[in-house]
């Protein structure tokens, strides 16, 4: 696992943009994987820097066996668990649906597990995907 | 970001470059804001943009509601990884989308 530190701003997307697609390219991953992967990060990233308060962010990537990869957001704002946020209503009429809340719908749509566990003062959001 | 654009009379062409996401929508919705008014015919020209994450989606859908008033409203150009995207978050019905 390699890991980056980063600042509560907003701009610091590109930093972990361009980290993760640095391990992503030395490990021969499809362009359309790395697509999806900026967006989930681009959701993630900037919804701590948005919400939580933190102070201090950091991202662990790398791959684990059998071609999975992992990617970790540590932050030390207020504790907050996006998988219970609730699931948008996509079918609604276009005039009664909300604009927002369709973040964390589209990382759980787009990797294959989301977890997430607050401990020792921090939020650890881990994304998989099978390479 | 850079965002490109035509005017005609009351149809207005936009064309963002780049990506659009957390750090870029707020461009786009601002360039938006400042030049929606009086638009019938509104057409997001996709075809030099990359991706768009939820953030760019609230951009297109705010534009929607705003046109859903005033006139109509197309994205053209749509690459396969934004076509994706809308097509998760059930908005491939609610955008007309030109081939």
């Amino acid at each position: 696992m390699e890991e980056i530190n980063l600042d509560p701003v907003a701009t610091d997307f590109y930093k972990v943009s361009d980290f993760v697609a640095g391990i992503l390219e030395s490990l021969d991953c499809p362009a359309k994987i790395q697509t999806k992967m900026d967006i989930a990060i681009d959701e993630i990233f900037g919804n701590i820097v948005k919400y939580s308060g933190a102070k201090s962010i950091s991202v662990r990537a790398g791959a684990e066996s059998s071609g999975i990869f992992s990617l970790s957001f540590i932050d030390d704002g207020k504790p907050y668990n996006p998988l219970n946020a609730p699931t948008p209503s996509i079918n609604a009429d276009f005039e009664d649906r909300p604009i927002g809340g369709l973040g964390i719908f589209i990382v759980k749509k787009t990797v294959d597990d989301v977890f997430y566990e607050y401990k020792d003062g921090h939020n650890y959001l881990t994304i998989k995907k099978k390479l | 970001m850079e965002i490109k654009s035509t005017k005609n009379g009351t149809e207005l062409t936009v064309c963002p470059i780049g990506r659009l996401e957390t750090v870029t929508a707020p461009d786009l919705q601002a360039f938006i804001e400042e030049n929606i008014s009086g638009v019938t015919d509104l057409t997001f020209d996709l075809k030099e943009l990359k991706y768009l994450s939820s953030a760019g989606l609230r951009v297109l859908m705010s534009a929607q509601k705003i046109m859903n008033k005033q006139g109509e409203m197309r994205l053209c150009n749509v690459n396969e990884d934004i076509m994706d995207i809308l097509d998760m978050t059930g908005l491939t019905d609610v955008f007309e989308i030109e081939e």
